[in-house]
């Protein structure tokens, strides 16, 4: 077992540089570079810019120099320094950017997942023991709703209830006065009362598709004969169900968590921009946009290296939990 | 059976009362399209330390008999009507029926008085828990015991099942069991709380003939130490004339007849048990039909010579330098337990395998001999036309997508031989040929039953008129009164088309009725080749003589357990612990 931790760690490493080369090569294929976008902002703005500024610029950012040179130089700095070079349009180093988002982003995400599986797993294990139930037929149609309405219109329409109907202040994670206040119990009230709305909305989109998952996979265990077996035995159902076909029913989901942690990152970009989120999501597409290289290569690299992390935790996590993965 | 008398009845039970009263059972399945009745009207007893064995062909409803009794019948089936009556040591009765199938009346009874095993040992116990923690549980649920008393029985238990290195077994899983050791560990679970009925659902279906036989003697053994009494559910007369002490036949769910072991296989009243017997006793000789055919001319140029075949998968030697001739017009048997290789060797034949080493020498009818192991391209599809295969399942077999006349027609039409109406009239003619009524061409063939269906792979394989066909365990999917029929005519279309068959069995009735020589296979070893008769009335090589000793004859005055012996290689003595 550590031998094989071991031996996927080190194949970590060459898909990490593979990766990150590529990502560093994609995001500079589009044409032009920061300084055109940055021109380009500042044109709309009726500011001229003239040649000699912009070479200016591009000599200052390093962006006359070959791509392979900027990419070696860049991947040098994080080697050596962990240093992931600076923002070209926050004029801030990158790695503060991406922490300084990541702990908001961290709390909505752990938030909106532990809130999806107390109501998935429940109901799908409901709605696969009492099939074609007045209850599974109820949900069933709760989760094609889920599924079906975008996730961005679910967030307009509570925004505008909540706002309306009920007053509340919606859009972002904070009161404006607590914003740029130190953490203190009050400004934990306040996160409270504004993080139910994002995550409701997410949470009703994943369970839909999580109680489907569950349903499916509990009626693939449950007519099998291990089942019978236990049942002959005398065990009570929900005992049953708990220990036998629950438990196989669940390894689906130990594989969801390779793609669980990047989605941290990347996942409901739309969700957190329509309600202003101080998440990672916008400030990624943002970097995107503007061609802010090194703050959307970080950006890449970390949802990359969250990737191969979350594929390496569900493999070990399920040669743990299922004895026929790890003793064959 | 008077191994079975000599128990003395446990002093609680009133002298004469069953154990277990069924009476006027009817078990239901609401369908869509209207109830079915799956048990129909069912009335019968089991006194203690007995046996009664329920005997039918699929469909019959004897599983969900079994099944009714626990009350686990599986959704949507339940209990109509009737009564089920378990008379408990302490003079208490109760009607099984009655509860609901979630109350913890029955649910008491369930693994305590009345425990039950299924027929596929692998799948009936949990992947992702331990043997010892399925056993363990037991005994805490009925009998309250703590952590480490339940351990102990259960390593008692495992011991009393005769698995070897108990403490070490406890902690492992099914799947690092073979499938007789699964067994084993099912009935020490089942065993657990000395139940007073064990129900054995088929519990030795999906074992080799010498594991079969291993079981079936533990269960023996253990219900004359505990005196329970058993209700075995199997489809092979062999086995019920070899442990029952009354019999139950049902058909369509309907009892046909039910009384002691001795009338049902010497004095059947009813036309479907005899049939039944009847169609069991054909099997224990040679086929009319090869009886009135003139010998074999065992002087022609074999039509195939194999010599020296190998095939590995990496370490395995799955074949194991086998030399063995076909003649023309000759039905070869290959016959032997699971893990033998001879599935192996008939896709050698095939080349569905590129053989490893060694010769496959076939005679085309110019004259021109070729090796099959070394064909390629146009040569080997063209041998391909002439070697046909039948498989043994008839429902995996066949495309649920295409209809029959597509899957009979299709060899014609992907070899450019027949289309259009050619090809339809070649397809009806095809299907008369093998008994199915050309009408019902357009249909798929979830419209037909397992044997029609194993007819119409059979179409299909002579399709192009093969000279050779491999017949790879081709009837022992089908129920046994079906069986016969597609052997016999299996060898109608021998005579009628001049075929040899490479027919691959473990049945040793079917090689019997069918094959005029018969090669024995051991662990990719070919150890025996002769006449049919010879091999399987008094074979040479300790290992037939052991496989042929394991078979339960269908004759319950023949009962001579003691002849039974497993085969040990010589050199190397395994533990038998080879996969099921």
């Amino acid at each position: 077992m550590l031998k094989f931790i071991v031996k996927r760690l080190f194949w970590m490493i060459p898909s990490l540089f593979a990766v990150s080369f590529l990502a560093f090569v994609l995001i500079q294929l589009p044409p032009g570079d920061f300084v055109t976008t940055y021109i380009a902002t500042l044109a709309s703005s009726n500011e001229v810019v003239d040649q000699n500024t912009a070479a200016q610029l591009r000599e200052r950012f390093g962006l006359d120099q070959p791509m392979l040179i900027q990419y070696l130089k860049w991947i040098w700095g994080i080697l050596t320094r962990g240093d992931f070079g600076i923002s070209f349009e926050w004029q801030q180093p990158v790695s503060g950017l991406i922490w300084e988002r990541m702990a908001l982003t961290l709390v909505l995400a752990l938030v909106s997942l532990i809130a999806t599986w107390a109501l998935a797993l429940p109901i799908g294990v409901y709605s696969a023991v009492k099939k074609y139930s007045i209850g599974d037929y109820a949900f069933t149609a709760f989760t094609f709703f889920g599924l079906s309405i975008p996730s961005f219109l679910l967030a307009l329409v509570l925004m505008y209830v909540a706002a309306v109907e009920f007053g509340a202040d919606v859009g972002g994670l904070f009161s404006p006065e607590y914003e740029m206040a130190s953490w203190s119990l009050a400004k934990m009230y306040d996160l409270l009362t504004h993080l139910w709305l994002p995550v409701a909305i997410l949470a009703i989109s994943s369970t839909a598709s999580l109680i489907r998952v569950m349903r499916a996979n509990m009626l693939d265990e449950l007519p099998k004969p291990y089942v019978t077996t236990a049942r002959a035995k005398g065990l009570s159902e929900f005992r049953l169900l708990i220990k036998y076909p629950l438990r196989i029913a669940l390894n689906p989901f130990i594989s969801t968590i390779a793609w669980l942690l990047p989605n941290l990152i990347s996942g409901s970009v739309v969700v957190a921009i329509v309600l202003n989120l101080p998440t990672a999501a916008p400030l990624l597409l943002q970097s995107l946009m503007a061609q802010d290289m090194y703050l959307a290569g970080a950006f890449v690299l970390l949802i990359c290296a969250l990737t191969l992390i979350g594929s390496l935790i569900s493999d070990i996590l399920l040669a743990l939990v299922d004895p026929r993965i790890r003793l064959e | 059976m008077t191994d079975v008398l000599s128990i003395v009845p446990r002093p609680s039970i009133a002298a004469g009362k069953p154990l277990l009263e069924v009476k006027n059972l009817v078990t239901e399945f609401a369908l869509r399209t209207g109830v079915f009745r799956a048990v129909d009207d069912l009335s019968f007893s089991i006194e203690p330390g007995k046996t009664l064995c329920v005997v039918g062909e699929s469909g019959s409803g004897k599983s969900v008999t079994a099944r009714s009794i626990l009350q686990i019948v599986d959704s949507p089936g339940e209990i109509a009507s009737g009564s089920i009556l378990l008379h408990r040591p302490d003079g208490t009765s109760l009607d099984l029926a009655k509860l609901n199938p979630r109350s913890r009346a029955i649910r008491s009874v369930r693994g305590r008085d009345i425990a039950m095993i299924f027929q596929e040992p692998m799948s009936s116990l949990s992947p992702v828990h331990t043997v010892g923690d399925q056993i363990t549980e037991v005994l805490r649920l009925h009998l309250n015991m703590s952590k480490a008393q339940a351990r102990t029985e259960a390593i008692s238990l495992l011991r009393q099942v005769e698995i070897p290195d108990p403490e070490k077994a406890l902690d492992r899983y099914a799947f690092q069991y073979s499938g007789g050791m699964r067994q084993r560990a099912m009935i020490a679970m089942a065993l657990a709380c000395k139940p007073q009925l064990l129900i054995a659902d088929e519990p030795t279906t999906a074992l080799d003939v010498t594991t079969q036989a291993e079981i079936l003697d533990l269960i023996k053994r253990l219900q004359q130490s505990t005196g329970m009494a058993v209700l075995f559910i199997t489809h092979d007369m062999g086995v019920v004339a070899q442990i029952a002490d009354d019999v139950l036949v049902m058909h369509h769910g309907v009892a046909k007849e039910y009384g002691p072991v001795e009338q049902i296989f010497h004095a059947p009243q009813d036309p479907y048990t005899r049939m039944l017997i009847g169609s069991v006793l054909k099997l224990e000789q040679k086929a009319e039909i090869r009886l009135a055919r003139p010998p074999l001319d065992t002087t022609a140029e074999p039509i195939l010579t194999i010599r020296n075949l190998s095939m590995h998968f990496g370490d395995m030697k799955a074949l194991n330098d086998v030399s063995i001739a076909l003649l023309p017009g000759e039905t070869l048997g290959i016959v032997g337990e699971s893990g033998s290789g001879k599935t192996t060797m008939g896709r050698s034949i095939m080349r569905l395998y590129d053989p490893t080493g060694g010769e496959m020498l076939y005679r085309r009818a110019d004259g021109k001999v070729v090796d099959l192991a070394k064909l390629e391209g146009a040569e080997l599809k063209a041998a391909r036309r002439e070697l046909r295969m039948v498989f043994q399942d008839p429902f995996g077999s066949l495309n649920p997508r295409m209809t029959v006349a597509q899957v009979i027609g299709e060899p014609l039409l992907v070899n450019g031989i027949a289309r259009g109406k050619e090809l339809d009239e070649r397809v009806c003619h095809l299907m008369d040929q093998v008994g199915l009524d050309p009408a019902g061409r357009e249909r798929y063939p979830h419209a037909f039953s397992g044997g029609q269906r194993q007819r119409i792979g059979i179409a299909r394989a002579i399709t192009l008129n093969p000279r050779i066909i491999v017949a790879d365990e081709a009837t022992s999917a089908l129920d046994v009164s079906v069986r016969f029929q597609v052997l016999d005519l299996l060898m109608r279309l021998q005579d009628e088309l001049g075929l040899a068959y490479i027919f691959i069995s473990h049945d040793i009735g079917v090689i019997r009725y069918m094959c005029d020589r018969v090669g024995v296979m051991y662990r990719g070893k070919l150890v025996e080749v002769g006449e049919a008769d010879k091999v399987c009335n008094a074979p040479d090589h300790p290992y037939t003589q052991a496989l042929i000793s394991a078979i339960p004859r269908p004759d319950p005055r023949d009962r001579d357990r003691s002849r039974r012996f497993r085969y040990t290689e010589p050199s190397q003595v395994k533990n038998g612990s080879t996969a099921g």
